[in-house]
């Protein structure tokens, strides 16, 4: 079974965001694999383990990038691919996803997996966007997937509720947390990552230019929300701490 | 001239969600004086069709099939693209809910549209229509506008507020018949695991613990309180990781992102994590037996104590309350 992974760097959680000149200052800052992404690449590995085949983690990004792809193949997975778009200034969640459904639509592919959102931009339009324009099948905040043959059952998330649904390959699937548990990469893959094929292709090679990326959106500002005044603490014993709370609150 | 606005709404437990009236008075700014319309899609709708009007839409159609009782992807989308295809709206807008999340950018790929996700407030000046929406979790904000006329864009429960229902507000409501055929999913069971039937992004009060309740047991407490506020419960990563409680009531930066009016945070320290889902609440109020907790930083309201002692106490006093007036 041949699984593609679509991969995100963001920043790390942990991360203090900063503004500069209108824009979220990335000077400095950890950078990771988007946590729901990480999900997906875990998912793929256990898929392949149980139905063999080949794992390729694909992202979109700069050759700083070549850092969480590594990280992808330390984990288990058995190919990267980066594509460079340095050239194109910016990009918005069309462009994103015309790049990687141009890529993929030249792949064999049976299972496409990614996050359900990146913790950065969180808009999480980029896998069903790749999954129209391919023309398959998608199931989105996926927290069990089952394959048999080339039916697939998935559990998903809608809210806080489940749903099971079923569906055939191909499709693409958006990981939800709970999904798996993403391993650590372990001593012996992070040296075999780096023995791994970690392909980089721009965008010449899909046959895309400047052109094809008229964006739909623009940005206009970025901004920190307002510092919260301090609130008040409420002392006293606890039977008065809770009148005086909920006098305050009015409830 | 005003836009034409296609608003979708979404029907959860045989009733219209309140975002999608939130959406519709989106859509009644962004119309400018143009049209409002609201579609609603079922097995069988038309009851639920009318409120829409007094909620400040123009019209309203319903769609009827069998195969629009529960939601897939391929069923709603192929409805609403024969809607589209009629109406030529030059807006589309619906809820960041589930559905929305799953459905528009895959309407707005086919369509070659822009789409603006999870947007928490509308500008309208004239023909320019501005969008902010939360990043990085909540930690940061931007503003974004479509380029071009069309727009199209998912809203985010309890932010933008529903127009005053005006029950002297008069439209009409059409049927719409619609083809579906190559459905590629199929729904085969629907689990409800969501508490008292509160949906926490929708929740107007959640009541959230933390490490600190303990155990799946310490979250009983908190779960009458929720229920008595008519609330849902929430929890942090950790309560999850421990197995107190389920995923899907997590609260955070992987998790879920809430905007209620009310959130108590109890016997949670107010990790990063934690405060990228929830830290935008109108107030927040911190029960913690750690002074010094960084959740104490953000809260409107808070309790040194001990969780097990105040929650009881609160409820009961909230009771005691109630009977006195």
């Amino acid at each position: 079974m041949n699984i593609f992974v679509l991969m995100k760097r963001t920043f790390d959680t942990e991360e203090q965001i900063v503004v500069k000149d209108e824009q979220v200052d990335e000077s400095g800052a950890e950078f990771i694999i988007n946590p729901y992404d990480e999900y997906a690449i875990e998912e793929a590995i256990l898929q392949r383990d149980e139905h063999g085949g080949e794992v390729t983690v694909v992202t979109v990004g700069d050759e700083e990038a070549e850092k969480e792809l590594r990280t992808a193949l330390a984990m288990g997975a058995d190919k990267g691919v980066l594509i460079d778009r340095e050239e194109i200034e910016e990009l918005d969640q069309a462009g994103i996803a015309l790049i990687l459904s141009t890529y993929l639509s030249e792949q064999e592919y049976d299972l496409i997996l990614c996050g359900n959102v990146a913790v950065d931009g969180g808009s999480g339009q980029v896998g069903p966007r790749v999954a129209e324009r391919l023309g398959i099948a998608q199931v989105t905040t996926a927290t069990a997937i089952t394959i048999n043959g080339s039916q697939v059952t998935i559990r998903r998330d809608v809210e806080g509720d489940e749903e099971e649904v079923e569906v055939s390959l191909p499709v693409l699937i958006t990981a939800q947390q709970g999904l798996n548990d993403p391993r650590y990469p372990s001593l012996p893959g992070i040296m075999k990552a780096k023995k791994k094929p970690l392909e980089v292709i721009d965008l010449d090679d899909l046959d895309l230019d400047e052109e094809d990326f008229e964006l739909k959106t623009r940005n206009v500002e970025v901004f920190l929300p307002p510092k919260k005044e301090s609130g008040e603490m409420i002392d006293g014993e606890p039977a008065e701490q809770v009148k005086t709370l909920i006098a305050a609150l009015k409830i | 001239m005003g836009k034409k606005v296609l608003v979708i709404g979404e029907v959860r437990n045989g009733d219209v969600r309140g975002v999608s009236y939130e959406a519709v008075s989106a859509g009644v700014d962004i119309a400018n004086g143009g049209e409002v319309v609201a579609v609603v899609l079922g097995e069988d709708v038309r009851s639920l069709a009318e409120p829409f009007i007094s909620y400040g839409s123009d019209r309203v159609i319903a769609v009827n099939h069998p195969q629009l009782k529960g939601y897939t992807t391929d069923a709603y989308q192929q409805a609403i693209l024969q809607v589209i295809d009629e109406e030529k709206p030059d807006s589309i807008l619906m809820g960041h809910t589930s559905i929305g999340k799953d459905l528009s950018p895959r309407l707005a790929m086919k369509l070659g549209a822009g789409l603006i996700s999870d947007a928490v407030a509308v500008e309208v000046s004239g023909e320019e229509v501005v969008f902010t929406r939360p990043i990085y979790s909540g930690k940061a904000f931007e503003k974004e506008a479509p380029v071009g006329e069309k727009v199209m864009a998912t809203i985010r429960p309890n932010n933008i507020e529903a127009k005053e229902q005006d029950e002297s507000r008069t439209g009409a409501v059409e049927t719409f018949d619609v083809v579906l055929k190559d459905l590629r999913t199929v729904i085969k069971e629907v689990v409800q695991k969501a508490t008292a039937g509160v949906d926490l992004s929708e929740a107007n009060v959640i009541v959230a613990g933390g490490r600190g309740v303990k155990s799946k047991e310490g979250f009983e407490p908190l779960q009458e309180l929720a229920d008595y506020l008519g609330g849902a419960v929430g929890a942090s990563r950790g309560a999850c990781d421990a197995d107190y409680c389920d995923y899907a009531l997590q609260i955070g930066q992987t998790g879920k992102v809430v905007t209620p009016d009310l959130y108590f945070a109890i016997g949670i320290s107010g990790a990063i994590q934690h405060l990228a889902g929830m830290s935008n609440a109108k107030t927040i109020v911190a029960i913690n037996k750690d002074p010094d907790a960084p959740i104490f930083e953000i809260a409107d309201y808070g309790i040194v104590g001990d969780l097990f002692e105040i929650v009881p106490l609160l409820l009961g006093e909230l009771k005691k309350v109630e009977v006195r007036s």
